[in-house]
């Protein structure tokens, strides 16, 4: 079991979330807009705090927010709040200054996913990913790869 | 020598005036549509319309040339990523960013992002040079050199009120290179005598200050 920080509880970050809690491990969440904890409890039968979940309302790049949310201890850290250059920011505080082990970043610019990704920082693209699916599905060569 | 600059607010329009004033050759890159039209009216070619934290947007300015890159964006996860990326991608040879919440300072520092300026904090240094009561005053800050000269005020009643400069045991790594008293200054001799209401330059090694400062701070 880990314990898995996800800052930014969106479409994407909240999902991961459940699942992840789902899976057995420990998950703190942390958003600075309180409205996205009802994402984690929405079309759920117990809360987001009832299933074992934390929550923590606070800006992303607030070192004492970040603390709060238990940045400390985490061995995940995923940043996945909607802006890209807070998520590459806040990826890279989480690494060099909590040392976390572990760190993904979502990404939406392929271009600046591409460059960190070459610094060696674990990157997920979801516009990447979209576009080969269209291009495979329109069935454009080399679109696989 | 080529400036890019990014971000035209207050701080990147009149900084890019300025430059293109002393014969720079500067373009200024705006994401705001309103902001970039009322710009391009005055300035042309020198402004550019777009995300400054776009690769494409970046080397469409030709940051690939630019000796110079000044990020003043209003948000300092935007004024990071640029300064990362010219100085990592495209070594670009200075960086100058803006910090827009003091608060965010140590992360320019993790990053290694430098110089970074703060209008709070500038102005906070000039309140502490302006008012006198405020005690101590960094008049020179080397960092990368391990050096700082210092302007302290000697209160009454504290360790070094009524020693003379040599018996001050100051620690290794330090030393008293002027005093300031009745509105002149000189450099003091190892027998000069400290009297509350002087004010002492120090030069010193930073990882020194505090234990300069409690020889001159009031009793507790």
């Amino acid at each position: 079991m880990s314990f898995v920080l996800i800052v930014g509880s969106g479409r994407v970050g909240s999902i991961v979330a459940r699942d992840l809690l789902a899976a057995g491990h420990e998950v703190s969440v942390l958003d600075g807009d309180p409205l996205s904890h009802e994402r984690l409890d929405a079309g759920q039968e117990s809360t987001w705090e009832g299933a074992g979940g934390r929550f923590t309302i606070g800006q992303a790049i607030e070192r004492d927010a970040l603390v709060e949310a238990g940045i400390e201890r985490a061995d995940v850290f995923i940043a996945a709040t909607n802006g890209d250059n807070t998520n590459l920011t806040i990826a890279q505080i989480a690494q060099k200054m909590f040392n976390v082990p572990r760190v993904l970043v979502r990404v939406m610019d392929p271009a600046r996913a591409e460059w960190y990704g070459s610094q060696g920082m674990e990157i997920i693209c979801p516009t990447s990913y979209a576009v080969t699916m269209f291009e495979t599905a329109l069935g454009l060569p080399g679109a696989d790869g | 020598m080529y400036a890019v600059v990014i971000g035209g607010g207050k701080v990147g329009l009149n900084l890019t005036r300025e430059l293109l004033a002393k014969g720079t050759e500067v373009t200024l890159i705006e994401g705001r549509r309103e902001r970039y039209l009322r710009m391009d009216a005055e300035l042309g070619f020198v402004v550019q319309y777009g995300d400054g934290t776009e690769l494409w947007v970046l080397e469409r300015a030709g940051i690939q040339r630019a000796d110079l890159v000044v990020a003043v964006t209003g948000d300092d996860e935007d004024n990071i990523l640029i300064c990362q990326i010219a100085r990592d991608k495209y070594q670009v040879e200075r960086v100058i960013s803006r910090v827009n919440n003091p608060r965010n300072r140590q992360y320019f520092e993790l990053l290694d992002i430098r110089p970074a300026f703060s209008a709070t904090d500038l102005i906070l240094k000039l309140i502490e040079h302006e008012v006198p009561d405020y005690g101590l005053v960094h008049l020179l800050d080397l960092p990368e050199q391990r050096l700082e000269v210092i302007e302290i005020v000697v209160c009454e009643g504290c360790r070094a009120d009524g020693l003379e400069v040599q018996q001050l045991e100051l620690p290794e790594g330090s030393i008293v290179i002027s005093v300031l008293r009745g509105g002149s200054g000189f450099v003091p001799k190892a027998e000069t005598v400290i009297n509350a209401g002087d004010e002492v330059l120090v030069c010193l090694d930073p990882s020194l200050e505090a234990q300069i400062t409690a020889l001159f701070e009031a009793a507790k």
